[in-house]
């Protein structure tokens, strides 16, 4: 089953795709663009992942690692699909992530990686934009990079879990107005799933609506103000995002 | 929106928090009671916000990994799992020899902030509290691993938020740390690299922080060292202090010996 979470007429809605269309919880019926798009669940912590494809590390030159690289993220930088994200004035490199999302279902502590998928509820798209001119060395990467307003965009679905055949078997793709630019597969993991939920769970408690962001294969390209960003990750669907500038949000 | 008039504090065994005078908090504290943290945000700590730190750090600053001194604030999340309150019972992870105790400033916020100016940061400060930032000491600081500061229970809050009113100036506040069988550990916010004001202005210059949020002006250089069965007493100002207690990864939480 595939659920979103829209604002439409005043309310909050459970939704769910109804061919081209949504179809809201209390039964009506509604066009894509007719809705707003919130996150598909709201997020507990938020686990990201960095260089977990080989081919994506090679990309930024770094080796192997001797621990998954994770870092955390809030609950403030999380938008929804067809959100608008700001690129500043004077920057040089924003680019995209396109990830798969994994969602905690249940309190995990001490998960064994044969255990670990009974732990997982779902799964959704992420686009984790980075905006490499302020990286610092210092508990990289740093938040200004990683954790900006609007710069986690998450949906339009969430996905059960079992209605994923092999979660270790998609294609992931970003289009930048209308061009492919990154793809991937999550067979090329460097740290695939249960193994992650065994690391984490082995020194902090997951408790349901925990995201882990699986990390982005090679192919990120700079974004300009006016871009649309589009990822798209096999049987999850199809996640939006459009760039806006400093003007946009009343910064000039 | 999130607004006090006094002190708020959340005892363990009540369901909503009370805000409460200074006489009120003490009787409340004096027999031994154990709360929750009193509040309920994201969290977000910063690093190397203090002179000494970065004196400490000196020409590494400028050699590899970290190449050239910090610029925007450096910040990580204390996730959900590591959040308690006063009394808390914290495991020191087997593999550690022993955990840092990081007393901070907590800077709570009672509004939206998005891109403040500094002269009007205050005006989105709800009050203060206490952290207990807690971590397995680790050297590098440029790409360390989450399992040194997100581990459960390891960011202790309160015992209470300190109203706004009731704080002069958070840029000239001591901090102690006593943790028994040691010299007490003596800090002060003023040797902060960014104040309270300039540090929300540059924070949310690129995220915004929500009512109910924390974030922390930064654990102060040299912080002591607590080992299993210790008690830390982490003071800021007059404020009632926050206790922790540290037990060894085996031992049940709150099991009394």
């Amino acid at each position: 089953m595939k659920r979103g979470r829209v604002a439409y007429a005043g309310a909050i809605h459970e939704a769910y795709p109804e061919g081209n269309d949504v179809r809201l919880a209390d039964g009506r019926v509604r066009q894509e663009h007719e809705v707003v798009w919130l996150p598909p669940i709201e997020p507990g912590t938020i686990f990201a992942l960095g260089l977990n494809y080989a081919e994506h590390a090679k990309e930024l030159q770094f080796s192997s690692q001797e621990e998954p690289l994770v870092f955390l993220k809030g609950p403030g930088t999380v938008i929804g699909h067809r959100g608008v994200t700001r690129r500043p004035a004077n920057v040089a490199f924003m680019h995209y992530e396109c990830e798969l999302a994994v969602v905690i279902g249940r309190i995990a502590k001490n998960v064994r990686r044969e255990a670990a998928f009974d732990y997982v509820a779902g799964y959704t798209i992420a686009n984790d934009y980075a905006i490499r001119d302020y990286l610092e060395n210092y508990y990289r990467p740093n938040l200004r990079v990683k954790n900006r307003d609007g710069g986690t965009v998450l949906g339009p679905w969430f996905v059960d879990a079992k209605d994923v055949a092999d979660v270790g078997q998609l294609e992931l793709r970003t289009t930048v107005n209308g061009t492919l630019q990154q793809r991937g597969n999550t067979r090329d993991l460097v740290t695939d799933i249960p193994a992650l939920i065994e690391y984490l769970s082995s020194f902090m408690t997951l408790a349901p609506g925990d995201i882990i962001l699986t990390g982005t294969p090679e192919g990120v390209v700079n974004v300009n103000a006016g871009d649309e960003v589009v990822c798209e990750i096999d049987g999850l669907g199809r996640l939006v995002n459009v760039i806006a500038s400093d003007a946009d949000f009343g910064r000039v | 929106m999130f607004a006090l008039a006094d002190y708020l504090i959340h005892l363990e065994d009540e369901p909503l928090p009370r805000d409460v005078d200074a006489q009120q908090v003490l009787a409340m504290l004096s027999p031994g009671t154990k709360c929750r943290a009193p509040v309920t945000g994201a969290v977000y700590g910063t690093l190397l916000n203090d002179r000494a730190a970065l004196l400490a750090l000196g020409d590494t600053l400028h050699a590899a990994p970290y190449k050239a001194p910090p610029k925007a604030p450096i910040l990580y999340l204390k996730p959900r799992n590591t959040l308690a309150g006063h009394r808390a019972h914290v495991e020191i992870p087997k593999e550690a020899t022993g955990v840092e105790v990081g007393a901070s400033l907590g800077i709570v916020f009672g509004r939206t902030a998005t891109h403040v100016g500094i002269d009007h940061a205050f005006d989105y400060v709800a009050g203060y509290t206490i952290v207990a930032d807690i971590s397995v000491p680790h050297t590098s600081v440029y790409r360390p691993s989450v399992r040194f500061r997100a581990r459960d229970k390891f960011c202790v809050i309160g015992p209470t938020v300190v109203a706004q009113r009731h704080v002069a100036d958070p840029d000239n506040l001591a901090i102690t740390v006593k943790i028994a069988g040691q010299p007490t550990f003596v800090a002060s916010t003023a040797s902060s690299v960014r104040s309270v004001a300039q540090l929300i202005t540059d924070v949310t210059e690129f995220m915004t922080l929500s009512a109910g949020d924390v974030l922390t002006l930064g654990v102060p250089h040299g912080s002591p060292i607590a080992q299993a069965g210790d008690e830390a007493t982490l003071a800021i100002g007059s404020w009632a202090p926050l206790c922790v207690s540290f037990v060894g990864e085996d031992d049940r939480d709150g099991e009394q010996p």
